[in-house]
């Protein structure tokens, strides 16, 4: 195809570019080439590629490990191969699925088989509680076998379940047992039995049972006296059957032996005929007896069937206690049977043998016939009864008779000499067919006996398993005694513990109840108490409320007066304060200070702002204000004159150019400050400005503020000043705070008061 | 007084100028009388000498406080 393309190419080239083809080809074949090389490298490649790919996958699909690895390793693989196969299936949870699957198959079947069984509980639930035995029977064998149902599935072991006893003792305990069968079995497969099984109440338990134990009384004796009559009809029949047999048989045999006697004894005729008459007689008797004897032997058997068919009915029934009869009946039967195929045996042997003499007899007969036919044909006179002519026979008839005879005698001798040849082979047929007849007769004695066999088999089997049912059945009841007997124990010790808990809750009840009377009356007398200590402490705090009302007013009283002592003292102060009297600037504040802290002894407040009072003012007193306004003017130009001098300006020549400014400046000497001041624009002169203002305006606290600002030389000049002032201030301070103090403790007593 | 220091110190320098000033020039007469010839030199020497003892005197009053001693210790406030 890539070739077809190129070519195409080449084609197209060719008709489109005419001339220049070749070179075009040339590089066509070359680029072609070249493009051909490398278009199969890429085909090549792009094939082997998705070679690998789709086998991967495939392979992947195939084998779920291959998958696995290839998803470990390769990183995308397991998006890839997702998206190509489906999700991966992973082998382990078959694994899983087959070990669950195999328990709950077992699982299955045990719970399906007690499903039906549950259903058919509750059908017997529903019907009405005169149930028959049988069901009664049916549901403890149900119940039985459900046990062994649950016992096989828990454990896992198909067992055979458990032969079912309906014993009349055990039956009592048996609805308990089937009860908790119920129970058991509605534990684990409540999906089952949906219906609830209630558990019947204990008198419909008894009476069930009791009509259940009449009922089965009932059966049983209808079974064993149909059983017991079945048996005597079949003895009597059976009896009958022997003793006719027994009688045919005596028959035969006195028949068989009159026979051979008659055939044999060479006795005169007389006897001979009475012979004859008495072998009749035995004949007949015979016929009669063997007639009989068959007679007897078919209602025997019929006889026989029907015991056979009661029996096997009563079987049928199921019923326990009628085993043992059942058990003696098939053994009776069985006798029975046996004796009566014996008698049969020995009738038919005796019969046999009768056939063998009649045979024998017969043939004798038929001898004696055709020997007298001969001598009656050969000698017509001669009357049938041959043996008393022998005086009348002439020499003739004798000849002939002899001749006759030894005719005959050859004749035998001849048939005598054949028989003896043909003896081997007669002898060879009698012995097969005596063979055959033995092998019959062989045949049906084994038969028979191996029936009897069989029969005796079975009974013995039968008797075996019921004696052992008896053994089973006692250690049962044995095992349940013991148990009623753990029982009784354990109700007896969960009565006793429950007696000790009853007790001690009724003890506890009583001696709480108690408490909680007590409690009761001893909180009504506390309350009884605390009322009375009530009215009592509170008439004793309006006694104790007044006290302290008249105790307080004296107080106030005192108080009033001590204020107004101490306003006084203040008042004086302040006035000492203010006044400078005569020459000296300052009066020593001592003396009012010394009143003001003797009227205020018991006040903290007031001693301390006493004692806050600087100690220069109350031994030298201060100077009041116009004193200190009079000695800023003073200082005013001295600090203009040395505007200029601080640390580092502090030369003569500096003090020369200092003084020179102070002439030379001209400033307003008061100027009010402004509400900010900067500290760039703060030189002394202004400085001074709003001091001196200030001062004027009684402003001494700006003042002194101000003139905190000055620097230098300036401020060393101002500095007694400034003391001054500080010290003139602070008292004043601590007077006003003392005196307002004064004025309002005098207030507050006096609004008390 | 603050106040009064600057007169004082004026005072004292004042005092000492003449004083020193005084001395100088007798000083100077003298030793220009006795020494020099009466060649004007030593008077004005003299009452140079003075003057400027007087003016560095002055000076140094004047500075005396802001002067650090040896053993003084100053707090520096701002």
């Amino acid at each position: 195809m890539l070739r077809a393309c190129v070519r195409g190419a080449k084609t197209t080239a060719r008709c489109n570019y005419g001339q220049t083809y070749f070179n075009n080809l040339h590089q066509r074949h070359y680029t072609t080439g070249g493009t051909s090389a490398g278009l199969k490298v890429v085909t090549a490649g792009l094939i082997s590629v998705g070679g690998v790919f789709g086998g991967t996958v495939l392979y992947a699909k195939w084998d779920p490990k291959f998958r696995s690895t290839v998803e470990k390793n390769v990183p995308y693989a397991d998006w890839l191969l997702g998206t190509a196969l489906g999700p991966p299936v992973d082998p382990l949870p078959i694994k899983k699925k087959m070990e669950r699957s195999q328990p709950p198959s077992m699982m299955e079947k045990t719970l399906k088989e007690p499903k039906p069984v549950a259903t058919k509980k509750e059908k017997d639930v529903i019907e009405k509680p005169s149930v028959s035995p049988a069901s009664a029977a049916q549901t403890i064998e149900e119940a039985s076998a459900e046990a062994t149902h649950i016992i096989s599935a828990m454990s896992e072991v198909q067992s055979v379940p458990a032969p079912h006893d309906t014993e009349a003792a055990v039956l009592k305990k048996m609805p308990e047992q089937c009860d908790e069968c119920e129970a058991a079995t509605l534990a684990p497969d409540t999906a089952l039995a949906p219906e609830a099984l209630k558990e019947r109440p204990m008198e419909e338990v008894a009476a069930r049972l009791a009509e259940q134990d009449q009922a089965e009384k009932d059966v049983l004796e209808s079974l064993s006296a149909n059983l017991d009559e079945s048996l005597s009809n079949s003895a009597k029949a059976t009896l009958t059957a022997i003793g006719a047999q027994e009688a045919a048989l005596q028959a035969i045999s006195k028949h068989t032996q009159k026979l051979k006697e008659a055939m044999e004894a060479e006795v005169p005729s007389e006897e001979k005929s009475v012979q004859w008459k008495d072998l009749e007689a035995a004949l007949i008797n015979r016929g009669t007896a063997v007639d009989d004897a068959h007679a007897a032997l078919l209602n025997a058997r019929e006889a026989l069937e029907g015991l056979k068919a009661v029996i096997d009915k009563s079987k049928g029934l199921m019923v326990l206690a009628a085993r043992p009869l059942v058990l003696a009946a098939e053994e009776n039967l069985h006798k029975m049977v046996v004796d009566l195929d014996k008698m049969v045996t020995k009738v038919q042997a005796a019969e046999s043998e009768a056939k063998v003499v009649s045979q024998y007899s017969e043939l004798v007969n038929e001898a004696k016939l055709q020997f007298q036919r001969e001598v009656t044909s050969l000698t017509p006179e001669i009357q049938a009864n041959w043996k008393s002519l022998t005086g009348k026979l002439t020499q003739d008839d004798l000849n002939a008779l002899i001749a006759h005879a030894h005719r005959r005698i050859d004749q035998l001798n001849r048939e005598l000499a054949e028989q003896r040849v043909r003896e081997q082979i007669h002898m060879e047929a009698a012995l097969d067919q005596q063979r055959l007849e033995h092998q019959k007769a062989l045949e049906m004695a084994v038969d028979s006996a191996l029936q009897h066999m069989r029969e005796d088999a079975r009974l013995e089997q039968e008797r075996k398993l019921a004696e052992l049912r008896e053994v089973m059945e006692a250690e049962m009841r044995t095992q349940l005694r013991r148990q009623a007997a753990a029982h009784t124990d354990h109700v007896q010790d969960v009565l006793k513990v429950q007696e000790q808990e009853l007790r001690s809750e009724a003890q506890q009840v009583l001696s709480s109840k108690l408490l909680e009377q007590e409690t009761l009356y001893r909180q009504l007398t506390q309350e009884q108490l605390d009322n009375f200590t009530l009215d009592m402490n509170s008439a004793y705090a309006r006694l104790k409320g007044m006290e302290e009302a008249i105790d307080s007013h004296v107080v106030a009283e005192e108080e009033a007066q001590r204020a107004h002592r101490l306003w006084l003292a203040v008042e004086g102060l302040s006035h000492a304060m203010g006044t400078a009297q005569g020459e000296s600037t300052t009066t020593p504040l001592e003396s009012a200070a010394q009143v003001v802290r003797e009227s205020c002894l018991n006040n903290e407040f007031a001693l301390a702002l006493a004692a806050a009072l600087p100690k220069e003012s109350l031994e030298r007193g201060i100077y009041s204000e116009a004193s200190l306004r009079s000695r800023f003017h003073s200082l005013c130009p001295v600090a203009r004159r040395v505007a200029l001098i601080d640390e580092s300006h502090n030369s003569l020549y500096q003090y020369f150019l200092s003084y020179l400014q102070a002439v030379l400046l001209f400033e307003a000497p008061r100027q009010a400050p402004p509400a900010q001041i900067r500290a760039q624009d703060l030189d002394p002169f202004k400085l001074l400005a709003y001091a001196s203002y200030c001062l004027e305006h009684g402003d001494l606290e700006l003042a002194a503020k101000l003139v905190n600002q000055l620097r230098g030389e300036a401020r060393r000049v101002v500095d007694d000043w400034l003391r001054e002032v500080r010290l003139t201030l602070e008292t004043r301070q601590v007077v006003s705070l003392l005196s307002a103090y004064a004025n309002a403790v005098g207030l507050g007593t006096s609004q008390a008061s | 007084m603050s106040e009064k220091e600057l007169g004082k110190k004026w005072d004292r320098c004042l005092a000492d100028a003449a004083v020193k000033l005084g001395t100088g020039l007798g000083l100077g007469i003298v030793f220009s009388v006795i020494f020099f010839k009466r060649h004007t030199w030593p008077i004005s020497l003299g009452s140079g000498a003075g003057l400027g003892m007087a003016y560095a005197n002055c000076q140094n009053d004047l500075r005396s406080h802001y002067m650090l001693r040896k053993n003084e210790k100053v707090s520096i406030c701002f």
